[in-house]
């Protein structure tokens, strides 16, 4: 038998960041870019063990999973655990198009006091508590790129880009956090 | 050294000093000293020679209007930026400033001898003068206006400092830190509301800075104002940006602020950005933007010494300068009398007041010669004298030729205010002329903002600070007291600058524009504001007229016998005051500029020595040059080698979608124009993507992992917008079809193996799948394991060589190319990169889109008839293949093309000509899309769009370059392996 495979992340090794703000490349998560009808939420909320969210900028949790609203149709659903996501959803008996985006995604947690700062350098959304409160999430731009920005505490964040743009959204974000106040 | 500074006066700390020098002299400064407020109190009122004429000039203002005081201001070389305004720039120890526009001297300039040329320097002379010869424009012309022209030098140096950006929102956004703004900001504050707070200078108060006689809520008002700062700087839903302008008020509330963060300091952390950009989106705003004192246009007005009223008195008051020791006052305003009566209480000796009406304030005027001053209504200012600073005024009284010489160091003026409404301007609210006192006010706001205060016309202390609370929308209620209400001012000439008199009454300083220059636009058939402005280039520059629009209108509303608003006004446009480069760029510099796409293997292919190149974000390896080889060296033996043995290739870029639903092989047959429902799982087709006009858009190898799920790859380029166009299609044209499209580029690293040894190499990291031509034929794709990882295995090939490409989950793919590659170099194989890959598909005869079909381009065109389906009834494209042109014989086809000279290459975009010996300009049937050097075949090989082209087999065609005609024959496109076996090995 061939030796195993190793795993490389995308962005080992990246430091950054400032006593306002920590930057830490995010632990490897399993994903799926869920699509489908509102006819198939029910059960395929059931199958995941969330509910997956209706509303435009929310997410839900449950069973270690988080499910964010992207759009009308279309959740992009994080688990840190042991998946098996798209077991679950192929299960739910929906009709429904799961894909795995484990590898494509990579995450950047954004925390600390001036961490709305930080992705205000780049991000033009109001990051205020009021207007993207505690699971507030969207798809976004940060500088030159896209990214989904889910708030995971009142000054913690979690930014979701695709591998390739994630040296841009680091560094960018390293750059920033020089420029934000406690 | 003389001191200008007067004891007592001004707010400055005597023992907080800076030193500073100006075109190489050492001077002192006190911390918060302006550049020109510390010249001034250094006795320097010369600062900078004007734009055309050279004309010695000085501080004219104390604010961001200035026109004149623009100065070189450096830290050190690469920290070096012109065209600094001396009356906003705040000394630094250690500051460098220089002075600009003159040689060899700031007091002896050779270009001053524009000043006695004028006559020859008309308004419009650039027009007019260097029409002909025409030859000489570039030769003569030109070099020598681009050597005069521009102000000040830019640094060669790369800009050290770094620039951050901030997006932002609030409920109110308050532009302006006076009276008005500092009311609007506490009031809307108290009520909770989010507010920003934004003044440009350091200090808040604005026109609180040098009005010493106002109060508020019985407080002197600069006390009230720092007050109040205290009690904003407190709150918690406040944030006060002071040293920051609103450069730009565009769509939907959002404004463009510049802070400058570090300008003013001696050693500034070099973790701070120099400067801030603040994106704002602002539920409401209040601009409280204030009122600018205009200048009177008069002959001469523009020596060094004779500033605006209110700049003296704010360097008076403010600062603790006298501006001179003798001063005279010439004024239409009542508001220069305080200015003379604060000098005059501060010890100065103010020679006369000259005030143009007939009846100015009674008040102010009883005040100015109570204190001894003499006032002289109904007078006139007709001629100043002095070379480097002012020395006499010639006064007269209003229609009398009788004069009188009055020896002053410094002269005042006011014509009075013009309200300051750019940003309301900018926000396309609707101006409208009050003609009673001479001014645009804000009339319709077309966004959800309010002007208050004097940009709104409000001269009324109480009603500034009623209407700037009710603005902020809370109960605050405040009341203040002045000691005279102002009356007057003017637009336009005064007495002095004579209808017809050559006198130089100028009205923009900054681009040397006098009265006599507009009059000339008028009758020379300028009537609308809009070309006099551009023939004599009136507030053209960088202070976009910020002193001298009024003035240049009135003139001009004379002249054409036209009231004001019939002549009309020229447009406000974004920046309000210049803002520098590094600020609108912000992070945008170095490796942020755009982001640098890496693939997942991207470090094995450095470690291996890859040259790389770009191809749009994504660095893609190139080639691999061994010790010694040149490129061509390079490519050749990679060539020979995966034919021969076997090359590995990463293609994790290609783009790749996930088509993935019940109806997903029913979308396929519509977005491509060949059949995918007969596709079995397991199996993969060539498709080709057309436009709704019929040409070709894309191509790729599609997979079908299962009944419901396809694997679709597109070109490296058109990944975005192939996924976009088929979104587009899905949304708006087949939305019932229920099918879902995912972007999986970044999911897989894909390492292409290709060549005779290309199963040898991966069969033993395959688990569960037969790799055999029989079990996994070419143009078959499975599900398995490789290296204990689920992977994607397509049996495709893009060189006609029997081929693999491994994707794998993007974290695998660095030890899955290891993995690969250790095995491929035991067997003597190789690395390749793109450059090989194009010479080896070339030798196929397999297109890439883009570069050998260019948007005009058919599937027929291509040579790929064969895969547009005639069986199904719809796809994007059915119908634009039908148009009779693109049916047409006749049409460009893609052919190949041999050299007779079997070692010359062409060039790619190489026109190709039946006849070569055909007076100019030939036909030309074509043009070369691709061309290589073919080390496989020991020759050049060549693709080309011909006119006709799969008739013209076996024609001799011509490519002429610029010193040689090359011979070509018309092929096929398929140079190696024309039986296509290698494939099948």
């Amino acid at each position: 038998m061939a030796e195993l495979a190793t795993r490389t992340l995308p962005l080992a090794g990246a430091y950054g960041g400032s006593p306002a703000v920590q930057l830490q490349p995010a632990r490897p998560a399993a994903r799926i870019s869920l699509r489908a009808r509102p006819d198939a939420v029910e059960a395929l909320s059931a199958a995941l063990g969330l509910s997956l969210p209706t509303a435009p900028k929310t997410s839900a949790t449950g069973g270690g999973r988080t499910a964010l609203w992207l759009g009308p149709d279309e959740w992009l659903v994080i688990d840190e655990g042991d998946s098996g996501l798209m077991q679950a959803t192929a299960a739910s008996g929906a009709v429904h198009s799961a894909t795995d985006v484990s590898h494509r995604n990579t995450a950047i947690l954004v925390s600390g006091p001036g961490a709305s700062q930080a992705l205000n350098a780049g991000c033009p959304l109001d990051l205020s508590l009021k207007a993207f409160p505690v699971g507030a999430c969207a798809r976004t731009l940060f500088g030159k790129i896209e990214v989904v920005l889910l708030r995971t505490g009142p000054d913690a964040f979690r930014l979701e880009c695709w591998r390739s743009f994630s040296d841009y959204a680091f560094g960018l974000l390293a750059e920033a956090a020089t420029d934000a106040e406690i | 050294m003389t001191t200008h500074r007067i004891k007592g006066a001004g707010r400055l700390t005597p023992a907080r000093t800076a030193r500073f020098t100006f075109d190489g002299k050492i001077y002192t400064a006190l911390e918060g000293d302006t550049v020109a407020s510390a010249l001034l109190a250094n006795g320097v009122h010369l600062m900078g020679r004007s734009f055309k004429y050279h004309r010695p000039r000085g501080i004219l203002t104390a604010g961001p209007e200035e026109p004149n005081a623009l100065l070189d201001v450096s830290r050190d070389a690469a920290r070096r930026q012109p065209n600094v305004r001396a009356s906003v720039q705040e000394v630094f120890d250690g500051a460098i400033i220089r002075s600009q526009n003159r040689w060899p001297f700031l007091s002896f300039d050779i270009g001053g001898f524009n000043n006695l040329l004028s006559a020859f320097f008309p308004a419009g002379f650039y027009y007019k003068t260097f029409m002909w010869p025409r030859e000489a424009w570039a030769k003569l012309y030109e070099p020598i206006i681009r050597r005069a022209a521009g102000l000040g030098v830019a640094p060669k140096e790369a800009d050290p400092d770094h620039y951050a950006n901030r997006f932002a929102h609030c409920d109110v956004l308050v532009a302006g830190g006076g009276a008005a703004g500092l009311t609007a900001a506490l009031s809307a504050a108290q009520t909770g509301a989010d507010v920003i707070l934004v003044d440009e200078r350091a200090e808040v108060g604005g026109a609180l800075l040098f009005d010493t006689a106002v109060t508020i809520d019985g407080k002197p008002g600069y006390d009230w104002a720092q007050d109040v700062l205290r009690q904003l700087k407190a709150m918690p839903n406040v944030r006060v940006l002071t040293r920051t302008t609103v450069f730009g008020y565009y769509n939907h509330n959002f404004l463009g602020l510049v802070e400058r963060v570090t300008d003013h300091l001696a050693s500034p952390d070099a973790a701070l950005p120099r400067e801030r950009l603040w994106q704002v989106r602002a539920r409401k705003v209040v601009l409280a933007t204030g009122a600018i004192e205009r200048h009177m246009v008069f002959a001469n007005n523009d020596r060094p010494g004779i500033l605006l009223a209110s700049a003296a008195r704010l360097y008076l008051n403010h600062y603790g300068v006298a501006v001179g020791s003798k001063v005279g006052v010439y004024t239409a305003h009542d508001s220069a009398y305080e200015a003379a009566i604060d000098l005059k209480r501060a010890g100065v000796d103010v020679v006369a007041i000259v005030d143009c009406r007939a009846k100015p304030g009674e008040a102010v005027v009883s005040a100015a010669r109570g204190l001894g001053i003499e006032v002289l209504t109904g007078y006139s200012v007709i001629d100043t004298a002095g070379h480097l600073r002012i020395s006499s005024i010639t006064v007269a009284r209003n229609g009398s030729s009788n004069n009188r010489k009055i020896p002053v160091d410094a002269l005042l003026m006011s014509g009075g205010w013009t309200p300051s409404v750019h940003l309301f301007s900018q926000s396309r609210g609707k101006l409208k002329f009050d003609a009673a006192t001479e001014r645009f006010l804000p009339d319709v706001h077309v966004q959800d903002c309010v002007s208050v205060g004097a940009c709104n016309g409000t001269d009324d202390l109480n009603t500034l600070l009623s209407d700037a609370a009710a603005a902020g929308g809370g109960a605050l209620r405040l009341s203040g007291e002045v000691p005279f209400a102002w009356t007057g001012g003017m637009i336009g000439a005064a007495e002095g600058a004579g209808k017809d008199k050559v006198v130089k009454a100028f009205v923009d300083f900054q681009h040397d524009v006098t009265a006599k220059d507009i009059r000339l636009a008028v009758r020379e058939g300028m009537h609308s504001i809009e070309h006099i402005k551009r023939f004599t280039t009136n507030g053209m520059a960088s202070d976009q007229g910020k002193l001298s629009n009024m003035h240049g209108l009135a003139i001009a509303a004379e002249m054409l016998g036209k009231e004001i608003p019939k002549v009309g006004l020229t447009t406000f446009r974004a920046p309000y005051t210049p803002v520098t480069y590094g600020t609108l760029i912000a992070h945008s510099r170095g490796s942020l500029f755009d982001p640098a796409r890496k693939t997942p293997l991207h470090a094995e292919l450095v470690k291996a020595g890859a040259e790389f190149e770009d191809v749009g974000n994504w660095k893609r390896a190139w080639y691999f040059p061994k010790r010694g080889e040149d490129m061509h060296q390079a490519v050749n033996r990679e060539c020979r080698t995966a034919r021969t043995v076997a090359g590995v290739f990463d293609a994790s870029t290609l783009g790749k979608i996930e088509v993935v639903g019940p109806d997903a092989a029913k979308f396929l047959n519509l977005m491509y124009t060949n059949a995918w429902d007969n596709l079995k799982p397991g199996k993969c087709r060539y498709g080709i993507m057309t436009r709704e006009d019929g040409f070709v858009y894309d191509d790729g190898v599609v997979g079908r992992l299962s009944e419901d799920r396809f694997h679709v790859t597109t070109t490296t380029g058109g990944a975005p917008r192939v996924l976009h166009h088929m979104e587009d299609y899905l949304q708006t044209e087949f939305p019932d079809l229920k099918v879902w499209l995912t972007s999986t580029t970044e999911q897989w690293s894909v390492i292409a193996v290709q060549g005779p040894k290309a199963r040898e190499i991966i069969a033993p990291l395959v688990e569960g799948l037969d790799l055999s031509n029989e079990a996994f034929p070419h143009m078959s794709v499975a599900e398995c394991t490789v290296m204990g990882v689920p992977a994607r295995l397509f049996r495709v090939s893009f060189t006609g060589e029997l081929g693999f490409e491994v994707n794998v989950p993007a974290d695998y793919g660095a030890a899955v190319w290891k993995a690969i590659w250790s095995r491929t170099e035991a067997m003597g194989g190789c690395l390749y990169g793109t450059e090989t890959m194009h010479v080896l598909r070339a030798e196929k005869g397999y297109i890439i889109v883009g570069q050998d079909t260019d948007g005009t381009v058919t599937p027929d065109d291509a040579g790929y008839g064969w895969a547009v389906s005639k069986k199904k009834p719809d796809f994007v494209g059915i119908r634009g293949l039908k148009r009779p042109d693109l049916m047409r014989e006749g049409r460009k086809q893609l052919v190949g093309l041999l050299t007779r000279d079997p070692a010359e290459v062409l060039e790619e975009g190489g026109q190709i000509v039946e006849n070569p010996n055909q007076v100019k300009p030939m036909t030309m049937l074509g043009h070369v899309t691709s061309a290589y050097w073919s080390e496989n075949l020991g020759r050049s090989i060549a693709i080309g769009l011909v006119a006709n082209g799969r008739a013209r087999m076996g024609e001799t065609l011509y490519v002429p370059m610029k010193d040689k005609t090359i011979a070509v024959e018309v092929t096929d496109m398929v140079f190696f392996d024309k039986e296509g076996g290698r494939i099948h090995g």
